[in-house]
């Protein structure tokens, strides 16, 4: 193991490291993030290994387990390099195939490629498909191309060429300038420039110094963080190297939740074998930086993850946010001035310092550089992690990379930020994703949790939904917050229930403002937006519930009945062997009735009802009608009729 | 320690660098209401209730005055139609746990909060963190502590320090904004089997 006490060094030893490698040597990539790891990517990784050792040809191919590439939903994914052939949705029984016709004989195996679902048409490389075409994936692109668990494969794709480049030739100060000129702004939540929180923790007074990455990534939905981390821990620590080297800090923590194992693990990994580098501890790269870093493990707090929640908790106390007029990067962890920013930030970081902040600024708007990634979910056809430019439309993110909406079903909303943040209606698919375009919708930019709605969504039971997960994720510190949300939840549940009445709006509103006014942390400020933003947008499914008792999008369990259409009926009796409730009653050559005492509004009728007949009505905000009285059920063929 | 310059509600105040809004305001003989503040021991942030209004730099926004410190310059507002509007709903929010608390139903009379507007759920504690914070930062006992989180969120005696330190002292009684502390202490002490 090498051991770097200059720049020199390192450049040496990645050249080394590249003469030895062979770019023409066949490379097989599985993708083991958490994703493709659930669709039985290991169990592929080992078949690969074992049928190689069977061939005798481990010394000929290179198989290796990789981060996330983002195609989730198309796991687990495979990249045979040099060619760069993408595979899709590769089992254990694919791998022969692979091996013999594409490495032996440089064939594409053409069932595991990516095919349009429209034209019919196959892509071969990735960046043929158009999930990938569409993004521009700077920061997680190196994801497929390295094993997490190896530092040399990190330095072969450039790894710690920006460390080494700061170190050698930049002054503390000139670091921060660049990142300050490239105007990155934290991808955690907030969106404030990373360059000038870094700046007021240079300028406070004071020798120590803390810098902290914050993975305690606990959005619903959200795995951006979690694939970086697992995927690609050394650019994240390589980023927090170089910010501690610009504030002027010596030590340095990692919060992740624990409820992410492989990241834990994987970054725990990343920063022992950086310390045996050289690359972290005394005298870094000759330069005479100290610096190191400490791994700490979240204990399942949602509100963990807000800077002041996370730093009490950092310190051993309860995870409770403190009162903030003065920044955490004037008086942070242990009232040290203390950076904090999120993984997707601190991974940005060695791209600024070795492309330059003129590169960066050149990607996204004005507002906001760079790219963004956002974890596309929801009733998407192409679920999965996407990066890119600030700037894209949400159409484009939805539709050119998300694919649509599965099942010819309509769009209606996207609701982006995590639980706090907000959905944005059809009419606002033109906007163009950054961060203030997303405030000004009501929503925010959040750490880019995107989740896809459809018809079938009600934005009502969508409110509720993230306010009971604010509720039970509230510390209960504050009043507005743990009371406020307490009773919005019952509200919002009673509405959904049928049981909102006259006035429910303007209380959900009073609570609504107490809590965005007078709130404590950012948590609780913010906690009333999935209210607020689906108010603005839908107010008239608010009204439908509590004045009509009626849910628009036939979801709410409670407003909606089941009822058979006596005329399409054909007593094939689906409905009535599928029942769990015996509310179905029928026999054979029957017209089949629901009774609606005994229906638990289950909905299983209305899914196995064959689509030839589709006999099975839902229905919202009206009774259905009265059933047919037995003697005339009796279903009587056409043709006997006449 | 340097003396800062500033206004409370027209009034022109002067205090010494680090105090809270909330002590400049009440020293100058206005009155912020507040649940969760108490002078011996460092400021909570909790309740919210001593929420007021500052302008500096022409921008103005609702801090909570507990925690807020003196600056030079300030303008704060300590009554507006929305900061009376939000200790109205949050006193109605406290007055679900704890509707007979007198201080809650003369401050509700204040402000015309309406003890009914939600569901009663008596608990008696409002978390305030009176008791708690009394008892280690000036006591240094830690002999009642808060226990699990957000809306299940207690107080509860720790039986083993309690028995030792609590006959004696009993301080944190009267501190208690709504009377549920000396209850939960009666019940740990029959839990813990000394009555």
């Amino acid at each position: 193991m090498p051991r770097f006490h200059t720049p020199e060094d390192l450049e040496t030893f990645r050249r080394e490291l590249l003469s030895g490698r062979d770019p023409h040597k066949p490379c097989i990539s599985v993708c083991v993030g958490a994703g493709c790891l659930a669709s039985g990517a290991s169990e592929v990784l080992d078949a690969f290994r074992d049928e190689l050792a069977r061939q005798g040809l481990e010394a000929e191919v290179d198989v290796k387990g990789t981060g996330c590439p983002g195609f989730c939903e198309r796991g687990p994914v495979v990249v045979v390099y040099p060619e760069e052939i993408c595979y899709l949705q590769v089992k254990p029984e694919d791998v022969v195939d692979i091996l013999s016709q594409t490495v032996k004989e440089k064939k594409v195996v053409d069932r595991l490629l990516y095919e349009d679902p429209a034209s019919g048409e196959k892509a071969v490389k990735e960046s043929e498909i158009p999930f990938y075409r569409h993004q521009e994936r700077v920061v997680i692109g190196d994801n497929i191309r390295i094993d997490s668990r190896s530092l040399d494969d990190y330095l072969a794709v450039g790894g710690y060429a920006a460390l080494a480049k700061a170190l050698s030739g930049m002054t503390a100060e000139q670091v921060l300038e660049e990142v300050k000129r490239s105007n990155l702004r934290g991808r955690g939540g907030g969106g404030f420039p990373a360059g000038r929180k870094w700046e007021g923790s240079r300028n406070a007074p004071g020798d120590t110094k803390y810098v902290i990455v914050n993975a305690d990534e606990g959005d619903p939905g959200a795995f951006m963080d979690r694939a970086l981390l697992e995927g690609n821990p050394h650019a994240v620590l390589e980023g927090l190297i170089l910010g501690a080297y610009a504030v002027g800090s010596r030590e340095g923590f990692v919060y992740v939740r624990q409820e992410y194992p492989l990241a834990v693990e994987n970054i725990t990994r990343a920063i022992e074998q950086a310390r045996s580098y050289g690359l972290l501890g005394k005298d870094i790269l000759g330069s005479g930086f100290d610096f190191d870093v400490e791994v700490h493990k979240g204990a399942g707090a949602f509100v963990c993850g807000e800077s002041t929640a996370l730093m009490t908790a950092l310190e051993g106390r309860v995870g409770e946010p403190r009162p903030k007029y003065i920044r955490s990067n004037v008086r942070g962890l242990w009232e040290k001035p203390s950076v904090l920013n999120n993984v997707e930030t601190w991974a940005n970081v060695p791209l600024i310092i070795n492309k330059g902040a003129d590169w960066f600024t050149k990607i996204g708007t004005e507002g906001s550089a760079g790219t963004k990634i956002f974890s596309l979910v929801g009733k998407i056809n192409n679920t999965g992690l996407v990066e890119v430019p600030m700037g894209i439309t949400l159409s484009d993110i939805i539709y050119k990379i998300g694919s649509g909406i599965p099942g010819d079903k309509k769009f209606k909303a996207v609701q982006t930020g995590g639980p706090s943040g907000g959905c944005i209606p059809e009419s606002m698919l033109d906007l163009q994703v950054d961060f203030d375009a997303l405030s000004d919708a009501g929503s925010m930019m959040g750490s880019g949790g995107m989740i896809v709605m459809d018809e079938d969504t009600c934005m009502v039971d969508v409110a509720r939904y993230f306010i009971h997960f604010l509720t039970d994720e509230s510390c209960g510190k504050c009043v507005p917050c743990r009371e406020g949300l307490r009773q919005m939840d019952k509200i919002l549940t009673r509405i959904t229930e049928g049981k909102g009445k006259e006035g429910d709006l303007e209380t959900l509103q009073d609570l609504a403002e107490t809590a965005r006014e007078a709130a404590l942390c950012a948590l609780g400020k913010s906690a009333p937006n999935p209210f607020l933003s689906t108010l603005r947008h839908f107010r008239d499914e608010y009204e439908a519930h509590i004045q009509e008792k009626r849910c628009p999008a036939l979801s709410c369990k409670a407003l909606v009945a089941y009822w058979i259409d006596p005329e399409a009926c054909r007593g094939c009796g689906a409905c009535l062997r599928k029942c769990p409730a015996g509310a179905v009653e029928g026999g054979k050559k029957t017209i089949h009735v629901i009774d609606q005492e005994k229906c638990t509004r289950c909905g299983t009728c209305f899914e196995v009802c064959p689509d030839r007949y589709a006999a099975v009505r839902k229905i919202s905000g009206e009774d259905p009608p009265p059933p047919l009285p037995e003697d005339q059920r009796a279903i009587v063929k056409k043709s006997e009729k006449a | 320690m340097s003396e800062i310059r500033l206004q409370i509600d027209g009034k022109d105040v002067t205090a010494e660098e680090g105090t809270p809004l909330l002590e400049a305001a009440r020293r100058a003989g206005i009155d912020i209401p507040a649940l969760c503040y108490h002078e011996k021991l460092k400021p909570y942030g909790a309740c919210r209730l001593c929420t007021v209004e500052i302008e500096s730099r022409g921008r103005t926004r609702l801090v909570a005055s507990c925690v807020y410190t003196v600056e030079e310059g300030l303008v704060v507002r300590t009554r507006s139609e929305k900061i009376d509007r939000i200790r109205k709903t949050l006193l109605e929010l406290l007055l679900a746990h704890a509707p007979d608390a007198p201080t809650l139903k003369a401050w509700a009379a204040e402000y015309g909060a309406d003890p009914d507007r939600f569901e009663k759920e008596p608990s008696f504690c409002i978390h305030c963190g009176l008791c708690v914070r009394y008892c280690a930062e000036v006591k240094g006992k830690n002999a009642i502590g808060f226990i699990d989180r957000g809306v299940r969120k207690e107080i509860s005696f720790i039986p083993e320090i309690a028995l030792q330190e609590c006959e004696n002292c009993k301080a944190c009684f009267e501190l208690c904004p709504t009377s549920y502390l000396q209850a939960a202490y009666v019940l740990t002490r029959s839990l813990a089997g000394k009555d």
